[in-house]
């Protein structure tokens, strides 16, 4: 099994802890003058996102997470699960609901997604940083309205649900900034 | 910045020059290699020895060669000089980083605490920066509410529960000590002032001498300025006997941790076999006094190229 020595700790470094796989926030280095140093880390769960603090003797070896980041295609939902396929080996992958989090209401199918694999298992999928969804449904804007104050809900084609301008109507096609939830622009094209 | 070290080194020059201390330099590259187990030396190669090529060891102090000018005679001494840590890497740690160390013979380190003051004060131009001199037990008392000197492991261990993350670690009684001043005590310090932590445990002597009290100590000390270590000094251990009891419990404890054996200062140990003055020594970081002189926070800001880019 890979291990990793304190001297190697750097923000991003993927490794276990108690059975859970974590990322290093921060590592800070101390030392008295004369004496024992430690590596004092932030890290944060990989599974649930929660950050804590822990601290290791420098010399220390600490096991590495097998995480790595990749690109796969969304296939489709079985009601169960999520499933991706790497568009170079064809190899297809499964998510749960855990994995998906959030994202479940920002993709379609065909959509590329940013996939964090733990022991070669989804453990996170990102949607596109924007995406294009089809409104399904929005209250009817107010005629000659172009400003964009004010805004509205619409109800997206994936479930989501943004606020949009006045202007837009029922089965348009919008651009959306998936990290903030925000509406960004009216595309033509999907 | 690079102005801002230039003014430094010229305000410590002058302190020396008015203090009749001499400016002196050593090998920075030794056959010998520093034996503390808490510090690795970085390494390099000779090829033009005698006997073939030699492995030499890049100083983490000048404080050997230093002191075998002491026995040879040279009166008070100062240096300025790059020393080198190997597998020191943080916010305050470069694995090179400029050291300023004196000595003063027929000083004591008490009297050496003040003068490290007055350098501090007068490099930074602060004359009227505090000072507070406490001893490391009661620092420890007065912070954590027990006895360095005398507190198991166990009570060490149950001190450091508050702290995330650190329950886990499996310490010696020194290193739950370093956990506990590193974690709880150095960031509960006084902001902007001089702290000097003197009398610390026999087991952190180093190379301190100890004074056989009824509670014996190391007479060693440490200077902080806010939160952040600047100095440590000691009341130089002169005694070759001890000298090489200590070296040879740093070799077991460097075997003991999987760690090289490395070559002795022998040229040391016959210059104390020879008789070296009573003196006392302190080693200052300079580029942490840089920090403090212009608000840095990290040390990278100090330096005109960090490792990564050097």
């Amino acid at each position: 099994m890979a291990s990793y020595s304190t001297n190697e700790f750097r923000g991003g470094l993927k490794i276990m802890l108690d059975s859970d796989p974590y990322v290093i926030v921060e590592n800070e280095f101390v030392k008295p003058g004369k004496g024992q140093a430690f590596n004092r880390v932030r890290v944060r769960n990989l599974k649930t996102g929660r950050v804590v603090e822990k601290t290791f003797k420098s010399g220390e070896s600490v096991e590495a997470a097998d995480v790595h980041e990749t690109r796969l295609q969304y296939l489709y939902n079985d009601g169960e699960l999520w499933y991706f396929m790497d568009p170079e080996s064809y190899e297809q992958l499964s998510a749960d609901a855990a994995a998906m989090g959030e994202t479940v209401s920002w993709i379609k199918e065909q959509d590329m997604c940013n996939v964090t694999l733990w022991n070669g298992s989804p453990l996170n999928v990102d949607p596109p940083n924007f995406v294009v969804l089809a409104v399904t449904e929005t209250d009817p804007g107010l005629k000659g309205d172009t400003s964009g104050g004010g805004g509205k809900p619409a109800t997206l084609e994936t479930g989501a649900v943004v606020r949009v301008p006045l202007f837009v109507q029922t089965g348009e096609l919008i651009k959306v900034d998936t990290r903030s939830g925000e509406y960004v622009a009216r595309a033509k094209d999907g | 910045m690079l102005k801002a070290r230039a003014y430094l080194l010229g305000r410590i020059r002058e302190f020396f020059a008015a203090a009749g201390v001499m400016e002196v330099e050593t090998p920075i590259a030794s056959r010998a290699a520093a034996s503390d187990p808490a510090l690795n030396s970085l390494r390099t190669r000779w090829s033009g020895a005698e006997a073939g090529p030699q492995t030499l060891y890049l100083q983490t102090s000048p404080e050997l060669p230093m002191k075998r000018l002491l026995a040879a005679g040279s009166g008070p001494i100062f240096q300025i000089c790059k020393v080198f840590r190997d597998g020191e890497r943080g916010s305050l740690h470069h694995p090179e980083f400029s050291l300023l160390e004196w000595y003063r013979p027929g000083l004591g380190y008490r009297a050496l605490m003040t003068e490290v003051a007055e350098l501090v004060r007068h490099a930074l131009d602060r004359p009227e920066l505090a000072v507070r001199r406490i001893s490391y037990r009661e620092l420890f008392r007065t912070h954590l509410g027990l006895d360095p000197m005398h507190a198991d492991v166990a009570t060490l261990r149950q001190a450091a529960d508050g702290l995330p993350g650190c329950r886990d670690l499996d310490l010696d009684r020194d290193g739950w000590l370093d956990l506990l001043l590193t974690h709880r005590i150095e960031p509960a310090l006084a902001r902007d002032r001089l702290t000097f932590v003197y009398d610390y445990p026999p087991s952190q002597a180093t190379l301190a001498r100890i004074r056989r009290d009824a509670e014996p100590v190391a007479e060693r000390f440490e200077l902080y300025l806010g939160g952040m270590e600047l100095a440590n000094g000691f009341q130089e251990l002169t005694d070759p006997g001890e000298q090489r009891r200590r070296f040879d419990a740093d070799l077991q404890a460097r075997s003991a941790r999987g760690l090289d054996r490395l070559p002795l200062d022998e040229a040391f140990l016959t210059a104390l076999e020879a008789g070296m003055p009573e003196a006392a020594g302190v080693a200052l970081g300079l580029d942490r006094l840089l920090m403090v002189a212009t608000g840095s926070t990290h040390i990278d800001q100090t330096l005109a190229f960090p490792v990564e880019r050097a």
